[in-house]
């Protein structure tokens, strides 16, 4: 179908963008890369009067380190292939980009961005989880100024973050993670889709065992999660396939997952438990693969 | 209405466009370029992929106004002189086609993936065109396709061969990296 009508501003400033958003009130929305919204205005799920591109604003965009505390500093419209091929983020924060590579197909990867994926809070995208397991800081500006927000509290409900209608989400701050293993399992049933199910684990090991653990979970809720329980577990048990295998079980513990075409809840707690053990394997460096 | 320009295949547009016409129907309906074809309703499809800014797009899920200024090559503007490119010419001879439909986006999306690693797997082939649809195919005859074309553009780009007995059999002057050449495309 062919979208609504809509007003279109390009602003070249964040300033710019932030003010048009604000005078432009709750008819108003943010256009990043257009990958979920334009599919949204296609099926007319949305009907904003305004849209305000943040495509040419060239601040918003790019990888940095942050001198102070060596945390990087990914612009919300770093698209998701330049995600996948910085050298910083594959450097300080592989899980980043090994999740980013599943997401989508490489036309979608090319326009759609970081920041859009997150502000999306789809319980079936891949990177809100990502970021609540490196224990992420979204950085958001508005009309009463900047706020830095940990990925815990970004994620409220289903397509709902705690951004007001008026504020850009403008940086995603990631802790380097350099020596921890890591790796982003996905369920998924045709070769370009949304994870059923999806597990990010990172581990950093101290000689034979697991001395920490961080495990997201990509739709297990209305909003992704950490597999509490299972961290806990984890933390300074074995890294060998039984001690991982038994904190595995406890990966669905406290979740909500919704029933769909492709899954009952049940059926989801199952992979949760079965991707939390290869997720986790596999970063620990102890499974098959 | 929004103003925009951009060139397309090589020729420069300026038009006054709605900012919801999106980039495939301002291609097909404003510009008549119809080699372009619409595949679905939910961007899974592939069907209009086109390159923009050297980058291969879904153009159903691009706004026109989003291109403004940019550069586009649709399948239209790969042939030069009627004279195919290495992958035309081998999704044709391999019979990479049954109906076509999903032909000129499976095109450009196997130019970008060249682009990017000109001597890739079959596997890596298969991840490449993830993003692009055939009912018709089993994609087998699409991958051998690309398989052509890439050994056929790496043929092109390395240096004339030496006299007769001299480099490698697959006609790369020895010690050539496999993914010599990135900045030549299709
Ligand atoms: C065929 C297809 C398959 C896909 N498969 C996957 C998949 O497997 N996994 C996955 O995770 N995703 C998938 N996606 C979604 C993709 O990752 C999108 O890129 C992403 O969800 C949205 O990013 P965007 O930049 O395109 O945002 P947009 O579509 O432009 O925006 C999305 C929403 O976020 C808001 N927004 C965007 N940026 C900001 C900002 N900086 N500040 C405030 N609000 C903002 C917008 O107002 C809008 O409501 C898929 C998309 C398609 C079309
Ligand atoms: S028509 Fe664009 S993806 Fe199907
Ligand atoms: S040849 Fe018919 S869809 Fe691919």
């Amino acid at each position: 179908m062919i979208p609504a009508a809509f007003d279109y501003a390009r602003p070249d400033t964040l300033d710019e963008a932030v003010r048009t958003l604000h005078d432009g009130g709750e008819d108003a929305k943010v256009l990043a890369g257009g990958q979920s919204l334009i599919p949204i205005l296609r099926l007319r799920l949305a009907f904003p009067e305004l849209l305000v591109d943040l495509g040419r604003i060239p601040e918003l965009r790019g990888v940095r380190e942050d001198p102070a505390t060596g945390s990087l500093v990914i612009g919300a419209m770093t698209t998701h292939h330049d995600v996948i091929h910085d050298p910083l983020v594959r450097r300080h924060a592989g899980l980043l980009a090994a999740a980013t590579e599943t997401v989508a197909d490489p036309a979608v990867r090319h326009r759609g961005t970081l920041g859009g994926s997150l502000s999306h809070a789809d319980p079936a995208g891949d990177l809100p989880a990502v970021l609540l397991a490196l224990d992420g800081e979204m950085v958001a500006v508005g009309p009463r100024g900047r706020r830095t927000l940990p990925a815990r509290e970004f994620f409220l409900d289903y397509l709902r973050t705690a951004l007001a209608e008026d504020e850009v989400l403008v940086e995603i701050r990631v802790p380097r993670t350099d020596g921890w293993g890591f790796h982003y399992e996905k369920f998924s049933r045709v070769a370009q889709g949304w994870a059923v199910v999806g597990v990010a684990a990172l581990v950093r090991r101290d000689d034979g065992r697991v001395a920490e653990a961080r495990i997201g979970l990509t739709n297990m809720g209305t909003t992704p999660l950490r597999a509490s329980a299972t961290e806990a577990a984890l933390a300074g048990a074995g890294a060998g396939p039984d001690a991982v295998a038994h904190a595995a079980e406890a990966a669905a513990e406290g979740t909500r997952p919704a029933s769909d075409l492709s899954a009952t809840p049940a059926y989801r707690a199952h992979l949760a438990r079965v991707l939390t053990r290869r997720a986790v394997l596999a970063a620990a460096g102890t499974g098959r693969r | 209405m929004t103003h925009i320009s951009m060139t397309v295949d090589g020729t420069r547009y300026e038009d006054e466009v709605e900012p919801r016409l999106l980039l495939i129907h301002y291609l097909r309906d404003h510009l008549g370029l119809t080699g372009t074809p619409v595949g679905c309703d939910t961007s899974n499809c592939g069907a209009c992929t086109v390159e923009l800014d050297g980058d291969s797009v879904k153009s159903c899920n691009v706004l026109a106004v989003q291109a403004d200024g940019g550069e586009v090559t649709t399948v239209q503007g790969l042939a030069s002189d009627g004279a195919w490119t290495p992958l035309q010419t081998a999704f044709h001879e391999q019979h990479a086609l049954q109906c076509g439909y999903c032909t000129p986006g499976m095109i450009m999306a196997a130019r970008d993936l060249l682009g990017e690693n000109p001597d890739p797997t079959p596997e890596e082939i298969r991840h490449g065109l993830e993003g692009n649809l055939c009912r018709c195919t089993g994609y087998q005859n699409i991958v051998r396709a690309v398989l052509a074309a890439a050994a056929e553009e790496r043929r092109r780009r390395a240096p004339a061969p030496r006299p007769a007995g001299a480099g490698r059999p697959d006609g790369r002057p020895e010690g050539a990296p496999a993914t010599a050449g990135q900045e030549a495309r299709t």
